[in-house]
């Protein structure tokens, strides 16, 4: 369980979030400029809110009162960004296995040959980033967070750079993750089919706003 | 087809020595200072920014009599280095080296900085989020991406040092076998009557060992480009 109960200043734009997200694929849904991806930065601990709390699984990511703010690296949040980021020096190999080396055996869930099955990345290992198409990497990304063993994955706007022939490749891969990885999954988009296909709980994302219940 | 003489050879053998340690010792000055002007925030960057490159546009001789003044006998430094290591570095091939390395520091720093702001932070952030802490992400992400203009920075900044010139002279002289590096032993030559083959075929070498540090630091600033291309297709 991840609960998010923060705020911060961007400009003079205030972005505020309360919500909770359970296993499953809770979607951030609302028109880009909403906030979305500052709430996820919060999250991931690469933007710092100005006060409010993040737990996972009980354990304080972020803590304003208490003066608790876990570097990225400590947070054990799985990132999929929207411009993939893979590692262009490394290959496909090399990207997934990144976050799997720098996670202790004992703390691992996951394991390099099943994520590779589940995203029939196989054939792919030994290639550069460059020269995948954009499904291609963007399913590289997703091995790449998942190896992490992370404790909540965060996807902001997976397919949103993605032809619609590439979308309609990588959805049923979402559909098998959201089955077979016990994970609460938070998924950024401003696209109602795919939050209508693909989420379990919607919390929508208005003027710098996300909140799952009235308060 | 080169017919080099014995003295030839000591100046092209002092030249490397002087080149490569000038590079050895600048590296990390120049990585220190590029990492700074490329990431850092601070109120007087535009200041280092520009003393950086004083020595690519003062008259190297200036920068030799500057070297001289610190660094010689009675200099503060020079002093120290002497009372301290019982070192002297006036008048010796270490003080040629103090002044290849720099001169040839502004093209080190121009080749990192330029490296370094290639380097895509997003991709920082992403093994930040992978669990990998800032150290690590350094020397597994923004080290290995830009190590080609780190190279290229280098071997540049060698074939600088080996044809260093005016602040070598001014600040240790021109001794054979010591200071006597390929561009004081052609001024030697052209000094003397019938010096002109000697001085032709050290040019030649000169040349050619800029030549190769040229098409060098070409060839590792294309891999460079490669590297950091952004495949957001």
């Amino acid at each position: 369980m991840l609960e998010v109960n923060v705020a911060t200043q961007r400009g003079d734009f205030t972005v505020e979030a309360r919500f909770t997200a359970d296993v499953g694929i809770t979607a951030l849904f609302g028109p880009s400029g909403a906030g979305k991806t500052s709430i996820l930065g919060m999250i991931a601990g690469v933007v710092r809110p100005r006060t409010g709390r993040i737990t996972l699984h009980g354990r304080p990511l972020f803590d304003a009162a208490a003066g608790i703010d876990l570097a990225p690296e400590h947070r054990r949040i799985g990132v999929v960004f929207q411009d993939r980021r893979l590692f262009p020096h490394l290959s496909v190999e090399g990207n997934l296995l990144y976050g799997f080396r720098r996670t202790a055996p004992e703390r691992r869930t996951q394991r390099p040959e099943d994520i590779v099955a589940l995203l029939e990345l196989g054939a792919l290992l030994k290639r550069r980033p460059a020269s995948l198409s954009g499904g291609e990497q963007q399913r590289v990304a997703i091995g790449r967070a998942l190896l992490m063993s992370p404790e909540a994955l965060l996807m902001d706007e997976p397919l949103a750079s993605l032809d619609a022939r590439r979308k309609a490749e990588i959805m049923p891969y979402l559909e098998r993750l959201r089955g077979q990885i016990r994970l609460p999954i938070l998924y950024v988009s401003h696209d109602e089919r795919e939050v209508a296909r693909l989420a379990q709980r919607t919390v929508a994302v208005v003027d710098g706003r996300a909140f799952d219940s009235p308060g | 087809m080169l017919d080099l003489s014995p003295s030839d050879w000591d100046a092209i053998a002092l030249s490397l020595k002087v080149g490569a340690w000038s590079v050895i010792g600048s590296l990390p000055v120049a990585f220190g200072l590029a990492y700074l002007l490329a990431r850092v925030e601070f109120a007087l960057k535009p200041v280092v920014s520009a003393a950086i490159l004083l020595p690519l546009v003062l008259p190297p001789v200036v920068v030799g009599y500057m070297l001289l003044l610190a660094f010689g006998k009675t200099g503060p430094v020079g002093q120290l280095l002497d009372q301290w290591f019982g070192v002297t570095v006036a008048f010796r091939w270490t003080g040629a080296v103090i002044a290849a390395a720099v001169m040839g520091l502004p093209l080190m720093i121009i080749g990192i900085r330029l490296s370094l702001e290639l380097v895509d932070r997003r991709l920082e952030m992403a093994a930040r989020t992978l669990g990998a802490g800032p150290w690590r992400t350094f020397f597994t992400v923004t080290l290995p991406l830009s190590l080609p203009g780190i190279l290229a920075g280098a071997v540049l900044s060698f074939a600088r040092s080996v044809g260093e010139f005016g602040a070598t002279i001014t600040f240790v002289s021109n001794i054979p076998g010591d200071t006597r590096t390929i561009p004081m032993a052609i001024h030697t030559s052209l000094q003397m009557p019938g010096g002109n083959e000697a001085a032709f075929r050290l040019s030649l070498v000169s040349i050619a060992i800029a030549l190769i540090g040229i098409v060098a630091s070409e060839v590792l600033n294309r891999r460079l480009a490669r590297m950091t291309a952004r495949d957001d297709a």
